[in-house]
């Protein structure tokens, strides 16, 4: 066992707790459930593997050669994992800063916290970069077994992507810090991670859609266009494509600079760290004063009081604005090939629906668990003169009110393009969101809104159920706007997903 | 001249409750209106667990709750339109404002908007909070933060008031501020049930006490009462209720 106080044993103990954070998160805090999450994550291994199979295995038995176009698209795709890579670091690095836990010992402790904040960035750097390798491995295990093992240095490349984002992750938010202060960077930081996330993906269909009317991703990096614009293969930017490919000196250099700027990362500011956080401890006992829009009590029945207050919290949670805004930012694309097809008149308006009503279900989802689970004084509405009944009811209609107010302007759009195809989406986003909200009131368990990041630990049956059934109900949106009788097939799927649901949900729910 | 019947607040007939073992066994408990009964006990006795049945926060396995003459478990809204809770750990949105919070809980409570507004301006100044009332509670101590749902608690103005452990955790100041408070609601002819740890508490402001442990009631009556029954009639009811308990224990 090491010395305390020592890199190594700090080392340590961070490694413990982020283990355990691990197995809790998998077994929503039922160790017995160790190896039934075992199986099952095998079982999702394996499927992982046959959907990376049938979308690599081309590439694998072909070969890739490190010309132009094979670097624009390993490249552009390298920066669009990046991108999110980004964001989840960014995410981890604002809830270490705000995220109080430990940090009150480990501050009034005579550990230097130049040591403890070194160790918690190299955590947040290995966190994400496993993350990372975990993600790709699937893709990357195919391709090695297909094409052979110098594939396998794609991981060492991807790990290498993970370091720098946390690099760049801990620089930023330290900027955030230093240019707008404590209290603003907490929620900034949140959409900046959000933007940063969806920014490059989105702007890849964007240009996509404006230069070819297509939502695919993938249309632009595959394009002439692009490609005749790109650099010579021998361009140092082609670094990171060329090392996922097996060239080993590409290799070095990228593991060597991703080493470089997570260790310049550490010593530059592990020693602010201690000084953000506790400027960032300082913001939650910071009063906030809010403005009055009325100049009195409101009458309302108790219903009309409840969707209020839901209302209220949620404009004022700044990490649910976050990830409400990243699924808003993913209807852009969508909106923008809306804009052209109103010009153009073509048929893709059908594209806009399933994803329209995809985005729906996911976001009624999130805002039903909020409202029904994520009752902060469930004592106080629990023991109102109110039937349980009518407070769900009430809750019910503040998640659809919301959804309605969200989705109504693209609606509106659709409606100026095709009234039938703006009929279909409005019931289908009404659909998805009511059946998103059913699965949550099935399986609803008291929480705290804090733990709103991590409800897919409550129960994981019904977050596969509620992306089933959002991805069922796309699927048939999209075919009765297409105008099939095919749509009958998934619509009965999601109503089958619906009715497994309610007849395996918890007795007490 | 033949005595008037005191009104009941609150009457109990063979309440029980388990979970893995029994919490509450059979418990029968009378409390007159304007009367302020504290409930004391060992941790684990029973009390929250008799009280969160009370206000419909759990139902019982068997027995009767009667909330000034109604019948809680046939008509729980019609009981609950004259009760208030109020746990231990005090629980208010974050995000809202003590202002906003008293508006809230008067609309659940279906109360005439201009009369709860009047009230909640009076219960703010009395609780020291009113330089607070636009900011959002996230930034609130403890104590604040009890006074705030204590204010939300007494804003529907509420015949039969039930705390748990209310004083938990509160300053000199804001204690002395609560038990004003409720003694206030008691003189007004309210009635205030509490549970609470600090036997001094009960002592001084309690009418009537009940022991209650392993889920029954084991003794019941004024200090005095309390006394005679342990044979130490210069006791403290420190030491009346660790007789009463250990009594009751080696009994067991």
């Amino acid at each position: 066992m090491s010395r305390p106080d020592t890199l190594v044993w700090l080392a340590g103990h961070e490694l413990r707790l982020g283990w355990r954070d691990w197995l809790a998160l998998m077994t929503a805090g039922h160790r017995r459930r160790g190896r039934t999450v075992a199986i099952a994550l095998v079982i999702f291994g394996v499927l992982m593997h046959l959907m990376a199979w049938s979308m690599v295995a081309r590439y694998a038995k072909t070969g890739m050669m490190p010309d132009k176009p094979t670097l624009v698209v390993i490249t552009g795709t390298l920066l669009l994992s990046w991108s999110l890579l980004l964001s989840q670091a960014m995410e981890s690095v604002t809830r270490a800063f705000y995220s109080r836990s430990d940090l009150d010992l480990i501050l009034t402790s005579p550990v230097s916290p130049r040591k403890v904040f070194s160790v918690r960035i190299a955590r947040i750097a290995l966190a994400v970069a496993a993350l990372a390798m975990l993600l790709a491995a699937p893709f990357i295990n195919m391709l090695a077994f297909l094409g052979g093992a110098h594939w396998l240095a794609a991981y060492a490349v991807v790990a290498a992507m993970g370091l720098m984002a946390a690099a760049l992750a801990v620089a930023l938010t330290v900027a955030l810090f230093r240019l707008i202060g404590a209290r603003r960077t907490r929620f900034v930081a949140q959409i900046v991670a959000a933007v940063i996330g969806a920014a490059f993906v989105i702007g890849l269909q964007i240009a996509a859609i404006l230069s070819y009317g297509s939502l695919s991703r993938t249309a632009l990096l595959q394009s002439h266009w692009l490609v005749t614009r790109a650099p010579e293969p021998g361009n140092v930017l082609w670094l990171p494509a060329r090392a996922a490919l097996g060239d080993p000196l590409a290799l070095i250099a990228v593991v060597v600079v991703s080493l470089a700027l997570l260790g310049a990362a550490i010593a530059i500011f592990s020693v602010r760290f201690g000084d953000h956080v506790i400027a960032a401890a300082g913001v939650a006992q910071t009063s906030v004063r809010q403005r009055r829009w009325s100049k009195g009590f409101r009458r309302g029945a108790p219903a009309r009081v409840l969707r209020k207050k839901e209302w209220t919290l949620l404009i004022r949670d700044p990490w649910l604005m976050s990830q409400t805004l990243m699924q808003i930012l993913y209807l852009l694309p969508p909106a923008v090939l809306l804009w052209r097809s109103f010009h153009s008149g073509t048929g893709a308006l059908v594209v806009l629906v399933p994803v329209m009503v995809m985005a729906a279900g996911q976001l009624g989802g999130g805002l039903a668990w909020l409202s029904i689970c994520g009752e902060d004084a469930p004592d106080l509405v629990a023991s109102a003169p109110i039937s349980a009944r009518r407070i769900l009811w009430a809750k019910v209609e503040a998640v659809m009110g919301a959804i309605a107010l969200i989705f109504a302007p693209l609606v509106g759009a659709l409606a100026f393009a095709s009234s039938r195809a703006a009929l279909v989406a409005g019931i289908g986003i009404l659909v998805a969101a009511a059946a998103a909200t059913a699965i949550q009131l099935m399986f609803r368990v008291q929480a705290k809104r804090s733990q709103f990041r991590r409800r897919q630990v409550s129960s994981r049956i019904a977050t596969f159920a509620e992306a089933f059934s959002s991805i069922a109900w796309a699927g048939t949106f999209a075919l009765v706007a297409a105008g099939t009788g095919i749509a009958l097939v998934p619509g009965i799927i999601a109503l089958g997903i619906l009715l497994g649901v309610w007849l395996i949900r918890p007795v007490s729910a | 001249m033949i005595p008037t019947p005191r009104p009941v607040a609150l009457a109990l007939r063979g309440l029980s409750k388990s979970f893995d073992r029994p919490a509450v066994e059979a418990l029968d408990l009378t409390i007159y209106g304007g009367e302020f009964y504290a409930l004391v006990g060992p941790n684990g006795a029973g009390k929250t667990t008799t009280l969160r049945m009370v206000v419909g926060l759990l139902r019982p396995d068997a027995g009767l709750i009667r909330v000034d003459g109604m019948d809680a478990l046939a008509d729980p809204v019609a009981a609950k339109q004259i009760t208030a809770w109020l746990s231990d750990e005090p629980m208010i949105y974050d995000k809202l404002t003590p202002y906003e919070y008293l508006e809230f809980v008067a609309g659940l409570w279906r109360i005439d908007a201009r009369t709860a507004e009047a009230r909640a301006h009076e219960l703010l100044d009395w609780l020291g909070l009113a330089p607070n009332a636009h900011e959002r509670c996230e930034g609130f101590s403890k104590g604040m933060r009890q006074k705030v749902a204590l204010a939300g608690a007494l804003v529907h103005d509420p015949k039969l008031i039930i705390l748990d452990e209310p004083l938990t955790g509160l300053d000199a100041g804001s204690a002395r501020q609560v038990k004003n408070v409720l003694r206030e609601r008691v003189n007004a002819g309210g009635t205030v049930i509490m549970t609470t740890h600090i036997l001094e508490v009960a002592e001084r402001m309690a009418d009537r006490i009940g022991v209650i442990a392993g889920g029954r009631l084991i003794a019941e009556g004024t200090l005095d009462e309390l006394r005679h029954k342990t044979g130490a009639t210069a006791a403290t009811l420190e030491e009346t209720f660790l007789t009463l308990v250990a009594e009751e224990a080696r009994a067991a």
